[in-house]
């Protein structure tokens, strides 16, 4: 008996990479940069202790990069389900300026205006998640929505004024310390560690990469996929609630304009460098972490370096699209076919 | 354009066409050929190489040797457009015009009548009409496309393929998705392009079909050519014959589990009247626990939209699923599961495994959509359920953590096989499971089917090999033109069901 | 033998189906007109109608060029950050390096055309998302804006070329019809007409309805996709041009955000952000629409500018939740 015939169908898009180098090329990069920077700036590396407090470069960095961490680690969810969320920025704005005019214009003590700040934002997160698991809109699309109107809510809270507080609690957020570390950082690492046993402890981790990996074999072994797209969504909102808390704190106000303008383009770069692909699946939440490291220390790199800062712009869309014509095949085709050629 | 004479000269003639994938001869040698004047029926089961040989002819696929002649020509389409240009024009099924362009539009797109520069629209729209009168069709050529009928797209996409100049016309399963009246339509119009002399290339998984409207037939299976015949000298059975064919297999005898007691068991679920518009209708089904129910019937004959019926992936609008003696509404997989069903669905690459997942997490899968969020598998027990069903099924893998994109075909399967053995079904829907793998896998798998059925497993078995529908089945409900048209039972041969998908006679 | 199709009663008025999302599109406008007159003296003026052309030229030239790309089924999300740079790049050209208009438009016009075609190459060629690469487009134009710009930020443009259309203007009757205002009308009758009367046009629909069957009917796929985005560019750098003879200036920071308003004035519109269907008349009664909203809402003083932002996001969901229910209802017809 002959075997059945079957065009052997070729490859899908995604290209799989063994699962133990997968942190290599994020990694690779930042050691270069640390290197880069090393070279230039000798003292690029030394922490030292004041007033029980880190200081140094690379604490700043890590201070400087806690809210694109705390995007990315949200994003890594909504794209590894194969969606993307243009809104976090919107959402970050929110949340600042809910908490202090809360704070500010009421009266409330921080901790219930903080759950508020956070409970709208977990809701917008979860809004978008109905409209794209619902509704069934294009994410760039459902999430363009609040990315346009957000920002109107936030100036509508703030009534259109830059609230400034100087409730310790709520600048502790974006510049306090614990163990020497900014608290920024600490909370980062937690909500790292809180959606890290989130996706790994429970099964929202497999449903996810199976839902971005391939939705109609998910769903044919009963995997809930329109749950698995809110939830993703509503932890993207939620993380990016945090970020608006710590960007208030850290300028010890709320200014619904500029909070997290463009803050979305760091947020996905972050994830794509770290290893996500866009097109969904596999995840790495700390891929991510070093992603948005990576971007902050270009960042960190081009203001030391004396270059104007807003350069670092023109760098970070050129990174975007050179690291996502790497992983396009097409790219690697067309530039490897004459290496390909000689060798043959 | 149409006004050849009525010669028995061949329009296309292809000789020897190769087309190799990795691993697979898609097309081997095959030799085909269309006269002037004649409805050509292309036919075969899955894998045949009827769709690889009509994508070389269309240019989608480059052949690896042979030679095409299209009136003693020899051409080589680079390209679907290609092809067109050189005179041979597809109509798929999926009608492949703009639906949101009126319908003047896609009869002229990228050939609009120009005046003065500019596109000149009223000439464009009578020359539509008068296109399409030719056919003998009259609409209102500047709605939209998407706002008319299938059978009035395709219409339109004929009236372009002959307006572009067709020599050689194919249409692939054009009667799918059409209703009686608009196929009568259809053949009203196929038939007056017969006798101006065009070359047309009819498949279709309707027998019935091809016996009203084709002149020939040629035969394909497993990338070879089996024949060609003239349709009124071939019998519909032995056409079904040439078609299924039959392979002797010498690895083993068959080995049918013991009929069921004499008075079987209650059946775990039950189907009347189970049917859906444009899928399948009319599918009376039991299975009992311990029993494997096959069904048996050609490509498109309503096997796969019954599974999903019955899945839950579609919603009948006719009819009732029963389970255990209760009706129940099964209206997504996820319910389906909770009552018990698994799926292996025909096409695993796109329907059943996650590619880029770890052979243990694709093992997990069902199992743990079952359980929910909260109570999530350990890694470790993930590990071991995998490990224990790459032992007991075996399969090839260095380890649970390869990704299953990785293994090859049948370990694939096994792997999806493995899915839902380890949520531990009570009733199992297998579409084509043996489809595409070698013949070792081939047998495991049967014996797997055998052995679970014996636990008390209800299978219900798709196939389109006859042979392992006779061995492993006690009951097998055939399907012809989607509708269920018969059950067999007791000592069934292969004969008897291809007897019966013919329809008795022939 | 003569086959001719009886018509169900749904689709007895076709026309009137299919142009659905642009009928609902103009009653909106008018509704919104009708109650910016009724609550506001002078609104139903030709002066004021006429300044929701002009104070909106830089986002309708933005918008008619965004129209090809949602069109085909694509999203440019660069053409706001386009209108920064092109607006401080010409500036700088004029005022600092003394070129000659003459050769400064041209050249910004010629540099945004070869940026949208650079990213056409990369979504098509490459295939990369078009979101992404338009989004990262946005942050090199924005970047290279800032960076260009002198130390004080803005220029301030005192060459004729840029006063003169601000000092002349056309009269009707006492209403002063500012030439921005006309330009941007000019810019989308072109654009109408190329999009029904050109290969192409009919080409940029045919991608956006179906790109797999527009291939398997021989058009030029990859060619017309390329362009799409060099159009888009070029009108985006158009724009820029004009929001340097409205400001007066060339401003690294114009025009933030100004890509949010262009989608939403398209998709308004009427334009499938699936593709293959809309119109530039579309577009313009989008402009339109969010022209009357910010007006209304800066005139009612209790209702202050922040709410656009909120009504644009709603009317922005209304639409496409419409589109969609459309969409769907014609696919089950």
């Amino acid at each position: 008996m002959s075997t059945t015939i079957e065009p052997a169908p070729l490859p899908l898009v995604k290209t799989a990479r063994p699962e133990r180098w997968r942190l290599l090329w994020p990694l690779a990069a930042l050691a270069l940069i640390v290197l880069f920077n090393l070279i230039v700036t000798p003292r690029f590396l030394s922490i030292e202790i004041k007033d029980g407090r880190l200081y140094g470069i690379t604490i700043d960095i890590v201070r400087r990069g806690s809210q694109v961490i705390l995007l990315a680690i949200g994003m890594t969810l909504v794209i590894a389900t194969g969606g993307v969320d243009l809104s976090v920025g919107a959402v970050m704005a929110v949340s600042g300026a809910a908490t202090a005019t809360l704070v500010v214009e009421h009266h409330w003590s921080p901790a219930p205006a903080i759950g508020v700040g956070l409970v709208l934002s977990l809701l917008a997160g979860a809004w978008n998640g109905i409209l794209v698991a619902l509704l069934q809109l294009q994410p760039i699309v459902a999430t363009l929505v609040l990315m346009v109107s957000g920002r109107g809510i936030a100036q509508l809270i703030t009534t259109g004024q830059i609230i400034t507080f100087e409730n310790p609690t709520l600048v502790f957020l974006g510049s306090g310390s614990i163990w020497g570390l900014p608290f920024a950082v600490v909370l980062a690492l937690a909500t790292l560690a809180a959606v890290g046993l989130l996706v790994r402890k429970t099964a929202a981790g497999l449903f996810i990469e199976s839902v971005g990996n391939n939705p109609t074999a998910a769903r044919f072994a009963g995997v809930n996929e329109r749950l698995v797209k809110v939830m993703a969504y509503t932890v993207s909102g939620l993380c990016a609630g945090l970020a608006g808390l710590v960007a208030a704190g850290e300028i010890k106000g709320a200014d619904a304009n500029k909070v997290g303008l463009y803050y979305e383009l760091d947020a996905i770069l972050a994830v794509v460098i770290g290893g996500t692909a866009l097109a969904g699946g596999r995840f790495m939440l700390v891929g991510s972490v070093i992603g948005a490291l990576i971007i902050q220390a270009v960042t960190t790199s081009i203001l030391t370096g004396g270059l104007k800062p807003e350069l670092t712009q023109v760098v970070k869309g050129i990174v975007v699209i050179g690291v996502c014509l790497l992983y396009s095949t097409k790219f690697r085709r067309a530039v490897m076919a004459p290496f390909g050629r000689r060798r043959a | 354009m149409l006004r050849m004479k009525m010669t028995e000269t061949e329009v296309l003639q292809a000789r020897g066409i190769v087309k190799v994938f990795p691993g697979v001869r898609a097309c081997d040698g095959i030799d085909f050929t269309v006269r002037r004047g004649e409805i050509h029926a292309l036919m075969g089961e899955n894998g045949a190489g009827k769709s690889t040989l009509l994508k070389v002819l269309t240019g989608a696929y480059q052949r690896d040797s042979g030679e095409i002649l299209l009136e003693g020509q020899a051409i080589s389409p680079r390209s679907p457009a290609h092809a067109q240009s050189l005179g041979i024009s597809t109509v798929y099924q999926e009608v492949n015009l703009i639906p949101t362009l009126s319908v003047a539009e896609n009869l002229f797109l990228g050939r609009q009548p120009k005046k003065w520069g500019r596109i000149h629209w009223s000439a464009m729209q009578r020359g539509a009409a008068a296109a399409l009168s030719r056919l003998n069709v009259h609409l209102d050529v500047t709605r939209l496309l998407g706002s008319y009928s299938i059978a009035i797209q395709q219409m339109v996409a004929i009236a372009r393929a002959l307006d572009v100049s067709a020599r050689l016309l194919i249409l692939d399963e054009p009667t799918s998705s059409l209703d009686a009246d608009e196929v009568r339509r259809l053949f009203d119009l196929l038939m007056q392009l017969r006798r101006e002399g065009l070359g047309i290339v009819f498949v279709t998984h309707f027998l019935g079909q091809v016996y009203e409207i084709t002149d020939r037939i040629t035969v394909l299976r497993n990338g070879k050519l089996v024949g060609e015949y003239l349709t009124k000298d071939l019998p519909k059975l032995e056409l079904i014959q040439a078609m299924m064919g039959r392979e002797l297999a010498a690895f083993e005898l068959r080995q049918r589990g013991d009929e069921p007691p004499a008075a079987r068991a209650t059946p775990f679920v039950q189907t009347t009247k189970l049917g859906r518009k444009h899928a399948v209708q009319d599918v009376d089904l039991d299975v009992a626990p311990g029993e494997v129910v096959g069904i048996a019937g050609l490509l498109g004959s309503g096997r796969t939209e019954t599974a999903r019926l019955l899945f839950g992936i579609d919603k009948p609008d006719e009819g009732e699923i029963v389970i255990d003696g209760r009706p129940t509404k099964l209206s997504s997989p996820r319910k389906a599961i909770r009552e018990g069903f698994g799926f292996c669905p025909e096409d695993r690459k796109t329907e059943g495994m996650i590619p880029d997942l770890s052979v243990r997490e694709n093992v997990a899968l069902a199992l743990q959509s079952g359980k929910g969020w909260i109570r999530a598998l350990s890694k470790a027990k993930q590990r071991a359920l995998a490990d224990r069903f790459i032992k007991a099924i075996n399969i090839a893998t260095r380890d649970a953590e390869t990704p299953v994109r990785n293994l090859s075909g049948g370990n694939q399967q096994k792997v999806i096989l493995a899915r839902w053995l380890a949520s531990n079904p009570r009733l199992l829907i297998l579409d084509e499971p043996t489809r595409g793998i070698d013949v070792g896998a081939k047998a495991e798998i049967q014996k797997l089917i055998l052995s679970l059925a014996k636990e008390g497993m209800s299978i219900l078995f798709i196939s389109s090999e006859l042979e392992e529908v006779v061995r492993c089945c006690s009951r097998v409900a055939v399907l012809r033109d989607r509708r269920k048209v018969d059950e067999l039972r007791g000592d069934i041969s292969e004969e008897q069901i291809m007897r019966s998908i013919a329809g008795g006679a022939a | 033998m003569t086959l001719s199709y009886g018509t169900p009663l749904s689709r007895r008025f076709p026309s009137l189906t299919q142009q659905l999302p642009l009928i609902s599109t103009a009653v909106v406008c008018a509704l919104l007109y009708a109650i910016g007159s009724i609550c506001y003296s002078g609104f139903f003026d030709a002066s004021t109608f006429s300044e929701f052309f002009a104070g909106n030229a830089v986002l309708g030239v933005a918008a008619v060029g965004l129209t090809f790309v949602i069109l085909s089924g694509g999203i440019d999300l660069s053409v706001g950050s386009m209108v920064g740079f092109v607006s401080i790049l010409a500036g700088m050209m004029v005022e600092r390096w003394h070129w000659s208009p003459a050769l400064a438009v041209p050249a910004v016009l010629a540099m945004g055309c070869a940026f949208g075609l650079l990213a056409g190459v990369l979504i098509h060629v490459f295939e990369l998302a078009p979101f992404l690469v338009t989004l990262a487009g946005m942050f090199v134009l924005r970047g290279l804006a800032l960076t260009i710009a002198p130390d004080e930020g803005r220029i301030t443009l005192n060459h004729e070329f840029f006063v003169w259309p601000t000092t002349h203007a056309i009269m009707m009757g006492h209403a002063r019809i500012r030439l921005i205002g006309i330009f941007f009308v000019f810019i989308a009758v072109i654009a109408a007409l190329a999009l029904r009367y050109t290969r192409f046009g009919r080409n940029v629909y045919a991608l956006g309805g179906n790109e797999q069957s527009a291939l398997l009917m021989g058009l030029p796929v990859g060619r017309t996709k390329i362009a799409i985005y060099a159009i888009s560019g070029f009108c985006s750098a158009l724009a820029g041009i004009v929001a340097c003879v409205d400001m007066g200036a060339g401003e690294p920071s114009a025009a933030m955000g100004l890509e949010l308003d262009a989608i939403a004035a398209v998709v308004i519109g009427g334009t499938l952000l699936t593709g293959g269907v809309g119109t530039v008349l579309g577009t313009i009664l989008g402009v339109l629409i969010l022209g009357i909203i910010q007006t209304g809402l800066t005139l009612d003083g209790r209702l202050i500018s922040w709410w656009t932002k909120i009504v644009v996001g709603a009317l922005l969901l209304l639409f496409i939740t419409l589109q969609k229910l459309l969409t769907k209802a014609t696919a089950r017809a």
